[in-house]
C-alpha cells in the first residue's frame, strides 16, 4: 500500500501547509457525511413527538420508546381498562401505557433479524467454501477454457437482480424454495461466489507455487498441500473475501423483497414496513436501522485493513 | 486450526487404510481435483444464473403471466421487443436511468478523486478518517435509503432544515421527493453520499501506484506542481478512475433498492429508472413475458456498453 520507495525526507513529501489543508478538507467531509448516520441514532432515542418537531431537536430527553415499539406490537385501550391492569412489569410496558396502549406481543423484528443472520452467515460460509476451491483450481491447474470460464463467472454479476428474479421466482415456486432460508442462502451464494472466485484467485496467485511443491516433495498429497500450506497462507484473503460476502448478503434488498414475504424475510425489506398509528413510526424505524447497522459498523472499524485490501485489490492488481 | 486438523485426519486415514485404497486417495490426480473443485461452483451458477437466464429468454417470446400459471401460453414472437423499443414510457425510463447514471458518476468521480488526492497528502490520522469516510458505503442502501426519506421530509426533515438554515428558504417550500423537478436530484444526492467513498478508495489505490521517483525527476526538472498534476498524477491514475467509473456505472444502471425505497419511481414516473419499470411490469402488472424481454434488453445493453468501455480502458492502460 505504501509508495514503495518513500523516504521521510523525500523532496516530494507534501509540505506542512498542504497537509493541514488536506486534513481540514477530509475531516470536514467525513463529519458532514456522518450527519445522516448520527441523525439515525438520535432519532432512535427520541419520542415520536420529539422526532417530528420543528425545528429538528438536537437536545432532548432520551427515550427508549423507539426500541420498545420496534420489538412489540401494541393496541390502544381506554384509560379505564388500563387502570384495571396490574402495575407495569417493565420499562417498555410503562412507556406504552403512558401512551394509553398495552403491549400485545412481540413484533416481527427479532425473527427477521435472526433470518438476516442465518442467511448472511450461511451464504458467506458456502461462498467461501466454493470460492476457495474453485479459485485454487483456476490458479494452479491447467483448466481448459480457463479465461472464458473466469469471464463467465464474472459476467453473472452484470445481470440486474430484477431480471433474474422473475425466473428464480418461478423456479423457487416449483421447487418449494420460495420464502425459505435455504433458497435465499443458495441465491446469495450464487451472487457472491463470482466475487469470491475472482478475489481469492488473486490472493492464491500471490502464494508461490514452490511452497506446495516443496510440501509435495516431502510426501504431502495435493489435497494435503492445499489444506496445510495454501489455506493458512490465504487466510487474510479469505477473511477479506468473507467480509465482502457477508456485507453483500446482510445488505441485500432486491431479491429479499421480491422472493420473501414471511418465514425467510430478512431485515432490510422489513424495516421500511414498520408503521405506527398514522404513518411511519420514525423512532422505531430508526431503532431498527441502528441495530441493523451496528454489526456492519463494528466490522468496518475492526477489520478495516482487510477491507481496504479487498476493495482496492481488483484495481491494484491490474 | 481447522485445515490442519482436517489434513491430519486425511493423513491418518491414509495411513490406516489398506495399501491400494491409500494409493487411490493419494493418487487423486490433479485433473480430478480440478474437476472436483470447480464443478460445484459451476453447477450452482448454471442452476441459479444461467438456467433462469435461458428461461427469461424463452418467456420473452410468450405472453406468459406468472399470476396465471394455468392460462394457455401463446408464443408472440418478437412482439414484446418491438413494443418495448417503440414505447415512449420505456424511453422515458431509459432517460431517467441515464440522468441518474451520468450525474452520480460525474459527482462521485470528482468528489472521490479530490478526496483521494487529499487523503494521499498523508496528514496525521488519515487512516482513521479514511475509515470514517468509508462507513456509508458499507451500509444497506435499502435501509439507509429508507431513512433518507425521513431526512427529506418537507416540514420536519433535517435536510430541508439545514438547507433553509443556510439559504433562508422556507423549509416547507420545497419537497425533495415530492416534486418533479427535485426528485431526480434527491436520488443522485443519496447515491453520491453512499458511493463517493468507493470511488475514493480506487482512486487512492491509483495515486499510490505512482512511484515517487517520477515526481522526484519532475522536481529536478523544475516542473510546477500544477504541471506535475496534469502530466503525471492524472494520466497515471486514469486507468483506476476509469475502472471506478465502470464499476459504478454497471451498479447504477441496475440501481433498484435505493430508488425503490426513496421515491419508488415517483412522483409520477420522474425517477422511474429501468429496474423500477422492470419491477412494476413483472411484479405489479404481472406481464412476465413483456418484462422478460425488457430484462434481456437491459442485460444486453449493460453487457455491450461494459464491453466497449473495457476495450477503451485497455487502450488507456496500454499507453
Amino acid at each position: 500500500m505504501s509508495r514503495g520507495i518513500s523516504h521521510a525526507h523525500s523532496i516530494v513529501e507534501p509540505g506542512p501547509l498542504s497537509r493541514r489543508i488536506a486534513a481540514a478538507v477530509v475531516v470536514v467531509y467525513a463529519l458532514v457525511a456522518m450527519v445522516p448516520l448520527a441523525w439515525i441514532f438520535l432519532t432512535s432515542i427520541k419520542t415520536p413527538p420529539d422526532s417530528i418537531s420543528y425545528p429538528p431537536k438536537v437536545v432532548f430527553k432520551p427515550s427508549l420508546e423507539g426500541y420498545c415499539n420496534l420489538f412489540t406490537t401494541r393496541s390502544r385501550q381506554t384509560q379505564d381498562y388500563i387502570d384495571t391492569l396490574p402495575p407495569p412489569s417493565g420499562t417498555c410496558e410503562r412507556i406504552t401505557r403512558e401512551r394509553n396502549m398495552v403491549v400485545v406481543g412481540p413484533s416481527n423484528y427479532a425473527p427477521r433479524f435472526v433470518n438476516s443472520l442465518v442467511i448472511a452467515f450461511g451464504s458467506t460460509a458456502l461462498s467461501i467454501l466454493l470460492g476457495t476451491t474453485a479459485a485454487y483450481a483456476f490458479s494452479r491447474f491447467k483448466v481448459p477454457l480457463r479465461d472464458d470460464l473466469m469471464f463467465f463467472i464474472l459476467s453473472t454479476r452484470m445481470m440486474p437482480p430484477i431480471a433474474v428474479a422473475i425466473p428464480i421466482f418461478l423456479m423457487y415456486r416449483e421447487l418449494g424454495l420460495s420464502d425459505t432460508r435455504l433458497g435465499m442462502i443458495l441465491l446469495y451464494t450464487a451472487v457472491n461466489v463470482s466475487l469470491a472466485v475472482w478475489l481469492l484467485k488473486g490472493f492464491i496467485d500471490e502464494i508461490p507455487r514452490e511452497y506446495e511443491e516443496a510440501a509435495m516433495v516431502d510426501g504431502y498429497t495435493r489435497l494435503q498441500a492445499f489444506f496445510r500450506v495454501v489455506l493458512p497462507q490465504a487466510a487474510t484473503g479469505i477473511v477479506a473475501t468473507a467480509i465482502f460476502c457477508l456485507i453483500f448478503a446482510w445488505n441485500e434488498y432486491a431479491f429479499a423483497v421480491l422472493l420473501t414475504s414471511g418465514e425467510a424475510q430478512t431485515a432490510p425489506p422489513f424495516i421500511p414496513t414498520i408503521i405506527g398509528e398514522g404513518g411511519q413510526d420514525w423512532p422505531a424505524v430508526a431503532a431498527g436501522t441502528t441495530l441493523f447497522l451496528v454489526p456492519i459498523l463494528v466490522f468496518t472499524v475492526l477489520l478495516r485493513k482487510q477491507l481496504l485490501r479487498g476493495i482496492t485489490f481488483g484495481a491494484v492488481r491490474k | 486450526m481447522q485445515p490442519a486438523a482436517k489434513s491430519s485426519f486425511a493423513e491418518r486415514a491414509a495411513t490406516a487404510t489398506p495399501e491400494p485404497l491409500a494409493r487411490a486417495v493419494r493418487g487423486l490426480s490433479d485433473r480430478a481435483i480440478a474437476w472436483l473443485f470447480i464443478s460445484p461452483t459451476m453447477a450452482l451458477l448454471l442452476a441459479i444464473n444461467i438456467f433462469p437466464l435461458i428461461w427469461t429468454i424463452r418467456l420473452s417470446f410468450t405472453n406468459y403471466r406468472a399470476n396465471r400459471p394455468n392460462a394457455e401460453v401463446v408464443g408472440v414472437g418478437i412482439d414484446h421487443f418491438a413494443d418495448i423499443l417503440t414505447d415512449p414510457d420505456v424511453w422515458a425510463s431509459m432517460q431517467a436511468t441515464a440522468h441518474f447514471v451520468f450525474w452520480t458518476i460525474l459527482l462521485q468521480t470528482l468528489l472521490g478523486f479530490a478526496l483521494a488526492w487529499f487523503v494521499d497528502r498523508r496528514f496525521r490520522g488519515h487512516g482513521f478518517w479514511t475509515t470514517a469516510i468509508l462507513i456509508p458505503m458499507m451500509l444497506s442502501p435499502a435501509v439507509v435509503g429508507n431513512f433518507w426519506a425521513f431526512l427529506y421530509q418537507p416540514q420536519i426533515g433535517l435536510f430541508n432544515y439545514v438547507v433553509s438554515f443556510f439559504t433562508g428558504l422556507d423549509p416547507s417550500s420545497f419537497e425533495m421527493i415530492g416534486s418533479v423537478k427535485l426528485a431526480p436530484w434527491a436520488i443522485v444526492l443519496v447515491d453520491t453520499w453512499m458511493w463517493t467513498p468507493y470511488v475514493m478508495l480506487i482512486c487512492l489505490a491509483g495515486l499510490r501506484s505512482i512511484p515517487d521517483y517520477i515526481y522526484e525527476a519532475a522536481e529536478v526538472d523544475r516542473a510546477s506542481k500544477w504541471r506535475q498534476f496534469w502530466t503525471i498524477t492524472l494520466p497515471m491514475a486514469l486507468p483506476f478512475i476509469m475502472l471506478a467509473v465502470l464499476f459504478r456505472g454497471i451498479e447504477n444502471f441496475k440501481m433498484f433498492d435505493l430508488v425503490n425505497l426513496l421515491t419508488n419511481g415517483g412522483p409520477g414516473s420522474t425517477t422511474e429508472v429501468a429496474s423500477i419499470t422492470l419491477k412494476r411490469e413483472a411484479f405489479e402488472k404481472w406481464r412476465t413475458g413483456y418484462s422478460s424481454a425488457f430484462a434481456i434488453i437491459l442485460f444486453v445493453t449493460v453487457f455491450g456498453l461494459a464491453n466497449i468501455y473495457v476495450k477503451a480502458l485497455n487502450r488507456v492502460k496500454s499507453r
